[in-house]
């Protein structure tokens, strides 16, 4: 196994401090790993400019390498090329989903466009129903909006598109 | 949280300006978004004002930590931080516009502030996405998906409370009439914008201020709002000259950090 592969290894075990059933890899955050002799440079981006989990997952990916031996480790936050939910994988995706928390609705591509006032519309994490309300565009984290779900009426948080 | 090489900075004085001048205006914007905590109409807008304060102060991280880099070492070769200058400097040293410092007021004037700010943010990140500035560049093309957020939430509430009962329209139209003389100073230009512009870094003002008037044009009509008609054009932020009210915020700021320097939790 190369030592890029080790180090990614480690990291798979990361995940996002708000959201414990997704990792950083699953997210997107995680954008790169580089090793050079014993020095190991990971690249990072966050979700939102001033998402506050990023020294969080900064010192989770020190404390996870150190504990497998990587001492010599840099972390990069970057903000070039902006993150965006097209970049969440299939599995970050499903595990959203399982959690309760409704995944973006579609793969942006592209700037995301203002949509003034007609969200678009994710679906019930638990009964899958269409039938759901936006009752506010900004919940407890940056990336989330908070949703009804008018057919099993269980209020319900949605990853926004971004 | 990446060292900052010691050698090899790429002084530019100029760049380092024009990040500030928008630091500033994020980071000053965020501080009054924030005084609304546990003050808002209701806890959904307590949470939504504090998230769109949290997406101003992101962006000035990034900004001002980028402006110290190109202003290069400081006398004693120190490097100044984000929060060197968010924290150390001083009132005439603040390049932000007034509207953003200006108090939020009540809850009308708050919102008719951000449809301005969040009017002129959105076209003025997605023109600085193209900026021969890396840094700039990198941050407007994070930034410009975030304060669409902003103008949708501003104009959804203008509209709501201008279309709505006589007294949210009194107040919001009062609030308005209050900030709207203030917003001319954001598409002002002064020799270092010129500048900048030849060089392709900064955005051309006058093309933001066309795309700002089409949009709060339309949202004030929707409102049932009347548009100002004072030309009283206040001006000086840029400067360094501001309103009284600044020094009261910048105290609120700052006054943890000079009290206890080198603080950390």
């Amino acid at each position: 196994m190369t030592p890029e592969a080790q180090v990614r290894e480690v990291l798979s075990a990361v995940t996002d401090p708000e959201i414990p059933v997704i990792t950083i890899d699953d997210l997107g955050v995680l954008r790169d790993v580089q090793v050079e002799g014993g020095h190991v440079t990971v690249t990072i981006t966050p979700t939102y400019s001033g998402c506050p989990a990023m020294d969080e997952i900064e010192a989770d990916i020190r404390s996870a390498l150190a504990a497998r031996g990587f001492d010599d480790v840099e972390v990069r936050s970057v903000l070039s090329p902006a993150w965006t939910t097209e970049w969440m994988s299939e599995a970050g995706r499903e595990k959203l989903r399982a959690y309760g928390i409704a995944p973006p609705t579609r793969r942006a591509s592209g700037p995301v466009l203002v949509t003034l006032g007609r969200p678009v519309r994710p679906s019930c994490p638990r009964c899958s129903s269409d039938d759901v309300e936006e009752l506010t565009r900004f919940a407890s984290t940056s990336c989330k909006s908070l949703w009804r779900c008018r057919a099993c009426r269980e209020p319900f948080d949605h990853f926004k598109d971004h | 949280m990446t060292p900052l090489p010691t050698s090899g900075l790429g002084v530019d004085l100029d760049v380092a300006a024009y990040a500030l001048r928008l630091g500033d205006d994020a980071l000053v914007l965020g501080q009054r978004l924030a005084e609304w905590a546990a003050r808002s109409p209701q806890i959904e807008e307590d949470v939504a004002l504090l998230n769109l304060a949290l997406d101003q102060l992101g962006a000035a991280r990034s900004l001002l930590t980028h402006a110290g880099r190109l202003l290069g070492p400081d006398a004693d070769g120190h490097v100044r931080t984000e929060d060197d200058l968010a924290f150390l400097r001083d009132e005439p040293d603040w390049t932000n516009a007034l509207l953003v410092e200006l108090d939020g007021g009540d809850f009308g004037r708050t919102m008719a502030r951000q449809l301005l700010v969040s009017a002129y943010q959105v076209p003025l990140y997605a023109a600085l996405g193209s900026s021969a500035d890396e840094g700039i560049a990198g941050v407007a093309g994070k930034a410009v998906k975030e304060v669409a957020y902003s103008l949708d939430h501003a104009r959804s509430w203008v509209v709501r409370l201008g279309d709505g009962t006589d007294e949210s329209h009194r107040r919001v139209q009062t609030g308005l009439d209050e900030v709207w003389p203030y917003a001319f100073e954001l598409f002002e230009r002064d020799p270092l914008v010129d500048r900048l512009l030849e060089r392709g870094v900064a955005a051309d003002p006058a093309a933001i201020e066309q795309q700002w008037q089409a949009t709060v044009q339309e949202v004030l009509a929707e409102a049932t709002l009347t548009v100002p008609e004072t030309t009283w054009r206040p001006t000086g932020g840029r400067r360094g000259a501001h309103t009284t009210g600044f020094g009261y915020l910048l105290a609120e700021l700052q006054h943890l950090h000079r009290s206890h320097p080198g603080a950390r939790w």
